[in-house]
């Protein structure tokens, strides 16, 4: 396939002298020019940046959306009916645990894996049957796999070689795309005399050089040190405040990057998706006891919910002891159900025992630095609490008061956990 | 180092080097003794000369070298080609099929050379292919006894690329051919390299299937060597396999700078 020749390559005007790299001009819609071709022209990829998002065309950036996709390696079924939509410029973290099929899903999009069943669509395109080389995706994965044969500026260079984009084009672009990832100053460095952290970072801006529609990133912190991995993090979300209509489909078995990162989260178990939603309503009011154990390790008791209440609140029977609690998935009154409650908005009850609500007995008292963890039984269930470290912890075998604000605590449906 | 006390590990490298000394180095100190000596009657041979060694640059012994050389390059060459070639097109393919076809690719390496070369000649020596006599025999027969070599190694090499390189080249906009040539390809240098210094230096060396099969204007070294120590000019052989041992190592030290050199980057 031939690349036009364009008159795009006067869309890039270069960089002037301490400005932020250039915004790509926006050009004509989805529907012109040769996809290849139009990949370094301008803004396909849509990686606009501030200002210049608002004047852009809307739909210049593409989401992506899978529709009922099914994976299976022979009889073994690794991706179940997945339909999820990633909405342009967003982030979506999947998280699950190992084998739960995040990969799977991520490289259905990439192309490397086949759906037995199903569509993937980026932007309006079905990308279903497109070979993973022209569907204009950026694609970071684990190991960062940067080609160690190549330095990091031809590792950035790649894509846009690949596409034999013109020499100014790549002048132009294999700079920012370093300095957008902090890496300027290592473009001669080969991988190896890179620490993981930067390779990382070059895999990043090797990814973004292609101005993809869509980058995705299969657990890219994982390989990481803990530090590192913290500061990293931050890196990506000013890279998306940077690039703010870059479509993200983020995996991980992290809850603390997906919260950090992703507007929404799916969470995956045995190849389905078995709960969506915005991160905040996902750890405010987790759909089943899975989405509420795996994001956040939430506290779940057994409970019968009763009467529901004003102001949205239901009681609800733990035992004996009456609670209160949100209902927000709407459970019918007499329905078995699970209350959830976050380690850390339990507390100690300072007043009269009778009072409180919930007694436990002390099983473990952990000392973690900034916090103490606290293990109680509560009726024979385990429930953890977290507080700001206490001056006179209390001792294995105590008994222990607790109270809750209602509104922290949300009814989760027993079954339904796919 | 299993061997903890200082005793016994200087007593290992003893043994250790000994034994190496004995199997490696005497035969080879021999050699190199006979093709400098003028006469070999007693323990040490006596009237040491290098008349041998101005023997075999003068005489045919040139031409044998250059022939040797010209065959292992040719034969290394295509050999590195089809078996990076077939490597390529078979790594997809896994399990029984994968065996059977390695196993296929391996049966020349496992027939005595001398039966190769008969079957060549038996094979090509009748119309329509009339290859007897011809120096593209020789060529055929030393490439159809080391693309087992090139196969095998390329295979390995390309087994232990992991997918991510090729796969993130794919994403990043590369098709088949260039994603070949700029990452594969590089990845697996090192093997490339190994492949052909193995057949280099088994191609120099080879002689069952070529004494079946080399016609009169196309003789190889060891083929020289060997028709020499059967005149009975053993010290003119030693001369020779000198020379060819030479040769053979100088490719392979170049060919290793080369492959850490691939392997580093
Ligand atoms: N090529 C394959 N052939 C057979 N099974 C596979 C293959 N790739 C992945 N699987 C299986 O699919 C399941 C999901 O894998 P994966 O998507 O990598 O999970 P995750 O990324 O969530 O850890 C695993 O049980 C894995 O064994
Ligand atoms: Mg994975």
């Amino acid at each position: 396939m031939k690349v036009p020749t364009l008159p795009s390559a006067a869309n890039h005007h270069p960089a002037l002298p301490g400005n932020p790299p250039p915004c790509p001009s926006s050009q004509a819609g989805e529907g012109s020019g040769g996809r290849r071709g139009r990949v370094w022209e301008g803004d396909a990829g849509g990686l606009r940046r501030g200002k210049a998002a608002a004047s852009d065309p809307a739909g210049a950036s593409s989401g992506i959306a899978f529709e009922d996709v099914t994976v299976a390696y022979g009889a073994l079924v690794v991706l179940d009916s997945l339909s999820l939509v990633v909405k342009p410029g967003e982030i979506v973290a999947l998280i699950g645990p190992s084998g739960s099929g995040k990969t799977t899903a991520l490289r259905a999009v990439a192309g490397f894996v086949r759906p037995t069943r199903g569509r993937i669509l980026i932007g309006e395109r079905d990308v279903t049957n497109v070979p993973p080389h022209d569907r204009n995706i950026g694609m970071v994965v684990q190991n960062y796999a940067l080609f160690p044969h190549m330095r990091a500026e031809e590792n950035v260079a790649f894509g846009l070689r690949a596409r034999r984009a013109p020499d100014a084009v790549l002048r132009e672009r294999v700079p920012e795309c370093l300095r957008m990832v902090g890496m300027a100053a290592y473009a001669k460095r080969y991988p190896r005399e890179l620490s993981g952290g930067q390779q990382q970072r070059v895999a990043i801006a090797r990814a973004l050089a292609i101005r993809p529609q869509v980058l995705l990133l299969d657990e890219p912190l994982s390989a990481l040190d803990a530090q590192i991995r913290r500061s990293m993090l931050e890196e990506l979300a000013r890279l998306h405040r940077d690039l703010p209509s870059l479509t993200v489909l983020y995996v991980t078995h992290d809850q603390t990057e997906a919260l950090t990162l992703a507007n929404h989260i799916g969470i995956m178990r045995d190849g389905k998706l078995v709960a969506f939603g915005s991160a905040q309503s996902l750890y405010r009011h987790p759909p089943n006891r899975f989405a509420a154990e795996f994001l956040g390790r939430a506290n779940l008791l057994p409970v019968k919910a009763l009467v529901s209440d004003v102001g949205g609140l239901t009681h609800v029977r733990f035992g004996d002891a009456p609670l209160l609690a949100r209902n927000h998935h709407g459970l019918p009154a007499g329905s078995e159900c699970l209350l959830c409650i976050r380690p850390h908005d339990l507390r100690i009850h300072a007043g009269d025992p009778a009072t409180a609500p919930l007694r436990g007995t002390v099983r473990a008292v952990q000392w973690q630095g900034e916090m103490h963890s606290i293990a109680l039984e509560v009726g024979g269930h385990p429930l953890r609490l977290t507080c700001a470290p206490l001056k006179a912890p209390p001792e294995p075998g105590e008994m222990l008061a607790l109270h809750f604000d209602p509104e922290d605590a949300t009814l989760v449906p027993e079954d339904g956990d796919g | 180092m299993l061997v903890w006390s200082r005793s016994g590990r200087r007593l290992a490298w003893f043994l250790a080097a000994l034994l190496f000394a004995v199997i490696y180095g005497l035969p080879i100190a021999m050699i190199a003794l006979a093709s400098i000596s003028g006469q070999w009657n007693g323990v040490l041979p006596s009237h040491l000369t290098l008349m041998h060694f101005a023997n075999s640059v003068q005489g045919e012994s040139g031409d044998q070298l250059r022939v040797s050389i010209m065959t292992g390059a040719i034969a290394s060459a295509v050999a590195l080609v089809s078996g990076t070639c077939a490597a390529l097109a078979l790594r997809r393919i896994a399990g029984a099929p994968k065996r059977l076809l390695d196993a296929i690719f391996f049966i020349p390496s496992a027939v005595p050379s001398v039966s190769v070369g008969l079957g060549l000649l038996v094979a090509f020596s009748q119309p329509p292919v009339l290859l007897n006599g011809t120096t593209l025999i020789v060529v055929i027969a030393h490439f159809v006894l080391i693309s087992a070599f090139t196969y095998g190694s390329v295979s390995a090499g390309l087994g232990r690329l992991a997918p991510d390189y090729e796969q993130v080249a794919e994403s990043l906009g590369a098709r088949a051919f260039y994603r070949l040539r700029r990452v594969t390809l590089p990845l697996v240098a090192p093997y490339l390299i190994a492949a052909f210094s193995l057949s280099f230096a088994f191609s120099m060396g080879e002689l069952g299937a070529t004494v079946m099969v080399y016609p009169p204007g196309w003789v190889t070294l060891p083929v020289g060597i060997f028709s020499l120590s059967d005149r009975g000019a053993i010290f003119d052989a030693a001369a020779l396999t000198i020379i060819l041992a030479v040769t053979t190592l100088i490719v392979l030290i170049g060919l290793s700078r080369v492959s850490t050199k691939a392997a580093v980057r």
